[in-house]
């Protein structure tokens, strides 16, 4: 984790209120939904440095080590959100925010990802911890490229999956005609 | 398309009419049954009227669109007070309550759950009691709803294809000499039936079924209700309370319209089916000079015994990929366990289930609060994962019950609910032991991990307006009639008076044609 904190240093060097990233590809099936390799993420209440902190404390939160960037910015951009149109929830950020880098010497980014964690662990619970958490376990989990990642279908399922696979499972036993039943439109 | 389109319209003052409160599995059959003898409806639903083509494959989405979602409170040592304390149950707020959710399961009650307190005996804590019907009043009943519902692996129709999760846990439950496992008894069109097509394993069965392979009161009792001219159906009609005349007897339902407006709906007789936590909130929200406790509560037991079964879930992860979402929720079920036999350490059975969730869901339900690598690491074997639903006989207990919550208000200006819980050491027991087998049946199945998954909020909630034999011991007889009010009636799960393991929805079906046909009688006779 530590290599790709510092890749996502040097790619998150926002101007400005925008939060910008690279996809570092580890993710194939998000590679082939993104139109390009760079993203862009454009905050409407937070500075880019509180965008970097909220992205970097989403993945001690909930660390995917091969979970793209550009999908933890989702949950950037709906804490930022939130922020714009809550004051009281703005205020919750951004003096959480400062009280976390006061705690790690001024600067909790600069922190090595050890270090970053250990001050994570001692705010668990804290209103910037569950407000960046209970909007994460939704934001990170609820969108094509997560769907992707994880191997979800999502809305594909729509359509039906009795032609999709929803049988194609091949490394058990097939299933007994007494305990299952017939494919429609097609034999046994 | 269905048509929704009222054929008939009643006047507030018309006293002649049946009022039913709520449209799922117990108003919306109450509905129709009492539509096709003749007999005058008006049908009261809080939620909004979503067609079949309105659902949405989406999870949160859906939840948006389709649940209760209106503030509740809770307390008790129940996990749910705590993860959820807003949101006790899962439940529907729509037209087709929450039949528009379920999965299809649909099993009998075996005979001896009709007789929870001769075969358990005396269960400190448990507050049981034998039902006031036996298996044998049930059955032409069950007969006539699997009838209606076109229940798989019953009169000749063939069960539906087993998915990947079910081979898993076939797999698993044979392996350690398991024998009863097949793809369920389902409400689920294995082939097309009753202008319904059959099943394409979407996944997306709580949801709502877009192709209506799946019953539903929305979709089938509700239109051909509304199509006799004999009910009306009222969306966005939240009921306030019962009121009753001089003598006793209910004769109107006060209920806020689509606009916020109260209305007072006259009534013959009034049949409450609002699911386990509304149905008694209404009748304690309904408390007059004449029946300070709220009505049909002489007893006392309005309220009590809230059950939500005994649940849990297992989910395990493999080396191969097993996408558990594709196809039916609900795709097979294990029932050896589902007997009673205290060797194992507990009262009652539970059954064994499959079920999935999306990723949304699997990160909200999984184990919810939980952060960091542990949990994260459970998330990154998601296409990996199979998933099982363990549901049992909770003990119905005094304590455990609906109340009203008079420091929180709705938008009415209501008291809310609140449900407390404590689960029972029965309950307990039963569940560690479901846990084991779960555990060991994906194990068989070759699992690299096992996790358990606490309760979720309660999609079956039962018991808090009980039959009974005696008027003192609870709320209404084995017709759902309340012992205190004639002409008031319980027509949802409400009425169980104890769990029983089996899901719930095809008893209330049943219970629902049962009740119609003695309304009928009832009118017939002019008792009432």
């Amino acid at each position: 984790m530590l290599d790709q904190s510092m890749n996502r240093r040097r790619f998150l060097k926002g101007s400005g209120s925008t939060l910008m990233g690279t996809l570092a590809m580890t993710s194939m099936p998000i590679a082939i939904l993104a139109p390009s390799r760079s993203w862009a993420l454009e905050l409407q209440q937070l500075d880019a440095h509180q965008g970097e902190v909220l992205l970097t404390l989403t993945r001690h939160i909930f660390p995917h080590p091969t979970l793209e960037d550009a999908v933890y910015a989702l949950v950037v951009k709906d804490l930022d959100a939130e922020a714009a149109a809550n004051p009281s929830t703005a205020d919750t950020m951004r003096s959480g925010i400062a009280a976390l880098d006061n705690r790690a010497g001024g600067d909790w980014l600069a922190l090595d990802d050890e270090q970053q964690g250990m001050h994570v662990r001692a705010i668990a619970g804290s209103d910037l911890f569950r407000k960046v958490q209970s909007t994460a376990v939704v934001s990170l989990y609820n969108n094509e490229m997560a769907f992707r990642h994880f191997g979800y279908g999502g809305e594909r399922g729509d359509a039906g999956y009795l032609s999709r696979g929803f049988n194609d499972l091949t490394w058990l036993p097939d299933l007994p005609a007494s305990a299952s039943g017939p494919v429609p439109g097609m034999n046994g | 398309m269905e048509n929704y389109d009222n054929q008939t319209t009643f006047a507030h003052d018309d006293d002649n009419v049946v009022v039913i409160i709520g449209s799922g599995a117990g108003g919306g059959t109450l509905a129709n049954e009492l539509a096709q003898k003749g007999i005058d409806a008006v049908v009261l639903e809080a939620g909004k009227l979503h067609t079949r083509g309105d659902f949405i494959a989406d999870e949160w989405a859906s939840f948006g669109q389709l649940a209760w979602l209106d503030n509740r409170t809770t307390s008790g040592t129940w996990r749910v007070a705590r993860d959820f304390p807003n949101l006790p149950s899962w439940i529907v707020k729509a037209v087709g309550g929450s039949t528009v959710h379920w999965a299809g399961a649909s099993l009998r009650f075996q005979p001896h759950e009709f007789r929870a307190a001769s075969e358990y005996g005396d269960i400190p804590g448990a507050n049981l009691l034998d039902w006031p019907i036996d298996y044998d009043d049930m059955a032409p009943y069950y007969d006539r709803a699997e009838d209606k519902m076109g229940v798989t692996r019953t009169n000749g129709r063939p069960g539906l294809p087993g998915n990947n999760n079910f081979k898993v846990m076939h797999a698993g439950a044979t392996a350690i000499g398991y024998k009863n496992c097949h793809t369920g008894n389902m409400a689920i069109n294995s082939e097309p039936r009753d202008g319904r097509a059959s099943c394409v394993q979407r996944g997306f069965c709580f949801q709502g079924c877009t192709t209506g392979a799946k019953w539903s009161t929305l979709y089938t009792e509700i239109p051909r209700a509304l199509a006799t001219g004999h009910v009306e159906l009222r969306p966005e009609s939240q009921v306030a309370a019962i009121e009753h005349d001089d003598r006793g007897r209910v004769n109107a339902v006060v209920y806020f319209d689509a606009e916020g407006r109260e209305q007072r709906q006259r009534a013959r007789a009034v049949a409450v089916a609002g699911n386990s936590i509304e149905t008694p909130r209404v009748l304690l929200n309904s408390a007059s000079s004449q029946f300070p406790d709220g009505l049909a509560n002489s007893s006392g037991q309005v309220g009590r015994n809230y059950m939500r079964h005994m649940t849990g879930s297992v989910y395990a992860s493999f080396d191969e990929p097993v996408h558990m979402y594709r196809g039916t929720t609900m795709a097979g079920i294990v029932q050896d366990e589902a007997h009673h036999d205290p060797s194992r350490g507990f009262a009652g059975g539970y059954e064994i289930e499959t079920v999935s969730l999306g990723l949304p869901f699997m990160a909200a339900f999984f184990d919810p609060g939980a952060w960091g690598r542990d949990f994260t690491e459970a998330m990154d074997q998601y296409a990996h994962m199979a998933g099982m639903w363990l549901v049992g006989e909770d003990m119905p207990q005094q304590r455990n019950r609906v109340t009203l919550n008079t420091d929180v208000k709705d938008a009415y200006g209501l008291p809310v609910p609140n449900v407390h819980y404590d689960d029972h050491p029965n309950d307990v027991a039963m569940r560690q032991h479901a846990f084991q087998q779960g555990t060991a049946i994906y194990e068989a199945a070759g699992a690299n991990k096992a996790y358990r998954t606490p309760p979720y909020p309660s999609t079956h909630n039962l018991g808090t307006c009980r039959m009974s034999t005696h008027a003192r011991d609870g709320v209404c007889n084995g017709y759902g009639q309340t012992h205190d009010i004639d002409n008031l009636f319980i027509s949802d799960g409400s009425q169980f008076t104890t769990s029983a393991a089996e899901n719930p929805t095809l008893t209330i079906v049943s219970l629902a044609i049962r009740q119609a046909d003695y309304i009928a009688r009832q009118m017939a006779d002019r008792a009432i």
